[in-house]
């Protein structure tokens, strides 16, 4: 069907698998309208979707080295785009970001800015020279540039706590979904989906998770949008969303004042009732409701993070070329642009689908009675994310007795709005697809840093391919599992533990890294004393600030990313300096690496 | 001056226009969120900070990308240390 090499025809492979995913929804379509359970549905979804992932990282397997830890290098610009774009959206951007934005307004959508203005410092200070350094891993550029174990180490530990934060999170979502979807309970559904991504990245490591992450990216953006034009359309709020909500914006902003948002306060004992983790709507649609400095420390964190996320990074490995990893940054950005703009717009539907009392699915101002009826509010109730209480005893509900998870927002709106259960099914794919392809890359990161870096450059530089190879998936293995182990204990929420990884990432790699680049006189004593200090320091505020610190600046527990890299730098430039300039080979390894003519600072195999 | 370092100082200059826009979309205007909300100036009828936030900034992130690698490989090419097809 296919002839000539893979990567020739990938835009007739992914167009056909395109297809052949349309062509599955429709006949779920039928099947519903043929009387097929929504239950049965949102099995068929996620069984098949994850089934096709597992064949794909069936097929890419492989026992060679670069393409384990470089997917060969042979990734061509978009479709590393679209793998990255499947790498960075995590549950945490599909499930949650438009739950965050529904109930916080404004002072959540730095997120969206944090989470792309990120990639412009990726694209400028450091995705192109670390590309052309050659670096299987973010450490093995840290220990090469550097020079010694001891760099390598540090480098390797900040990875580790940053994205096993990052991955509990990611695991924790696969779980709920695949306990809602297919009705099991959650802790049980955890390892479920622990199999579920180990199958997509065990046999062929970077090469498995590039085109699984591409199909994977395929099913949440059709999973995303479609819903969001389908919901404005039959609401009749335009046949364009993002260019047309305007309106409804503004209809959003008189309900809220006219239901007293804000004015009516809901005493303690009554929010006792009210089971953990739901939220009511406390805060302005669009009104800017939060200090210019609080917006932009979030922002400034993220975009950071951003910059500093090993499991980001080593996507731009994997390209031919310093150029295609360039523009490769700016295609993921515009796959991820396609999501994120769409998230306030499905907020902005959800919210008014279910406020205003001119259309069908409004519930407030109802009878309490009558919305405990429906069936909507029934399953989401039963699955912990739903629930209405007649506080004031008036028999409506009012605005502040409506709660609900973050989550439902983007998994329940499809419902709520009235569109058919296939939708939903399709939603639940989606999300399963986030989650699944970040905790690949997440995975993926931490066992490549432990097997590359530990166990090969430092512990068994003699190690033949195959037993390299074996030691990476033993690790996967036991990683994935420990991830899931911390999952099932739900410590913290989805959004908060990715928020943490990101300031820990900040916190320990920006300034190494960006300094690796841009400044030739930083040397390992400098650059350990600010990784290590950086992660230290972020660390030590936050666990101040849980235990009750009140901190300073206004630096929150979600921002102290930003204590830690102002540390992290200091110390980097002070030990830098008092201690001996690198020497001329590590010099002119810099000069090589600012230019992409020439080969790699590391071979294809090292 | 080596041809290198002319080359690195070029980049260096393209890298602070990069930042300056980018600090403009990201921190600069978000200082002034309160202003952007009673501002005259809708687009597409939204409040203009909210605009910002869910497509402005995002979008222009997108473009000073791509401009900024077209920049960069202009750059590389005018020195001679474009990437051959085959390295």
């Amino acid at each position: 069907m296919f002839k000539g090499k893979f990567i020739d025809n990938l835009p007739k492979i992914y167009g056909t698998y395109t297809g052949g995913f349309i062509v599955f929804i429709i006949l779920m379509a039928i099947g519903e309208q043929a009387g097929m359970s929504a239950k049965a549905i949102g099995i068929c979804f996620v069984l098949f979707t994850v089934l096709i992932y597992a064949l794909i990282g069936y097929l890419s397997r492989t026992i060679q080295v670069d393409a384990y830890y470089l997917a060969g290098r042979q990734v061509p610009t978009v479709f590393n785009g679209m793998a990255t774009a499947a790498d960075w959206m995590s549950g945490a951007s599909f499930v949650a970001m438009a739950g965050g934005i529904y109930f916080k307004g404004y002072g959540y959508m730095a997120l969206l800015v944090g989470w792309t203005g990120g990639y412009v410092l990726v694209a400028s200070l450091l995705a192109p020279y670390l590309r052309k350094f050659g670096c299987y891993t973010v450490p093995d550029f840290i220990g090469t540039r550097y020079g010694g174990n001891l760099a390598r180490l540090s480098a390797v530990i900040v990875l580790t706590v940053a994205s096993f934060t990052y991955v509990t999170a990611q695991i924790n979502a696969t779980g709920t979904i695949a306990s809602v979807a297919l009705d099991i309970p959650f802790n049980i559904a955890v390892y479920v989906g622990l199999a579920s991504i180990l199958m997509c990245s065990m046999l062929g490591g970077m090469r498995a998770v590039t085109w699984t992450q591409v199909a994977q990216y395929i099913v949440l953006i059709i999973a995303y949008l479609l819903p969001v034009f389908w919901i404005s359309n039959k609401m009749g709020a335009g046949v364009f969303p993002h260019l047309m909500l305007a309106d409804e914006v503004a209809r959003i902003a008189e309900l809220e004042s006219q239901f007293g948002l804000g004015s009516i306060k809901n005493s303690a004992a009554d929010l006792k009732q009210v089971p953990k983790g739901l939220s009511g709507i406390t805060k302005a649609h669009a009104e800017v409701n939060t200090t210019p400095w609080k917006f932009i420390s979030l922002a400034v964190c993220m975009m950071a993070g951003t910059a500093s996320l090993p499991h980001v990074m080593m996507r731009y490995f994997t390209t031919p070329s310093v150029k295609a990893a360039r523009r490769s940054v700016g295609w993921s950005l515009f796959f991820i642009f396609l999501l994120y703009s769409s998230a306030p717009m499905l907020a902005t539907l959800s919210k008014l689908s279910l406020m205003d009392p001119n259309l069908a699915t409004g519930i407030i101002g109802k009878s309490i009675t009558e919305v405990q009826a429906i069936d909507w509010y029934q399953n989401w109730n039963q699955a912990n994310l739903m629930f209405v209480s007649d506080f004031n005893g008036n028999g409506t509900l009012e605005l502040n007795e409506f709660f609900m998870g973050g989550k439902a927002v983007v998994l329940a709106t499809p419902e709520i709005a009235g569109l058919p259960y296939v939708i939903s099914g399709l939603v639940a794919a989606g999300g399963m697809a986030a989650a699944m392809s970040t905790a690949d890359g997440l995975v993926l990161a931490i066992s490549n840093a432990l097997s590359h870096d530990i166990y090969y450059k430092m512990i068994n530089p003699k190690a033949e391919t195959a037993k390299r190879l074996l030691v990476a998936r033993v690790l996967l293995v036991l990683i994935g599992f420990a991830g899931a182990t911390i999952a099932a204990m739900e410590i913290q929420g989805i959004l908060g533990s990715v928020i943490w990884a990101f300031d820990f990432a900040m916190s320990g790699l920006f300034f190494p890294l960006v300094l690796g680049v841009w400044w030739k006189r930083a040397n390992a004593q400098g650059a350990v004393a600010g990784m290590l200090g950086g992660l230290a320091a972020g660390t030590a505020y936050l666990v101040a600030v849980r235990s009750g610190y009140p901190g300073f600046l206004d630096i929150t527990q979600l921002t102290f990313g930003i204590v830690g890299s102002v540390v992290s730098l200091v110390l980097m430039v002070v030990v830098s300096l008092m201690t001996k300039a690198p020497d001329a080979a590590t010099q002119k390894m810099v000069d090589d690496v600012r230019v992409p003519s020439g080969k790699a600072i590391l071979g294809r195999q090292h | 001056m080596s041809k290198q370092a002319q080359h690195w100082e070029k980049t260096r200059g393209l890298l602070f226009i990069t930042l300056a826009i980018w600090f403009v979309f990201s921190i600069g205007i978000f200082l002034f969120g309160a202003e952007m909300q009673s501002s005259s100036i809708r687009p597409f009828g939204y409040p203009l900070s909210y605009y910002m936030t869910c497509q402005g900034s995002l979008g222009i992130f997108v473009i000073l990308i791509f401009w900024f690698a077209g920049r960069q490989e202009k750059i590389d090419e005018e020195f001679g240390f474009s990437e051959r097809e085959d390295d």
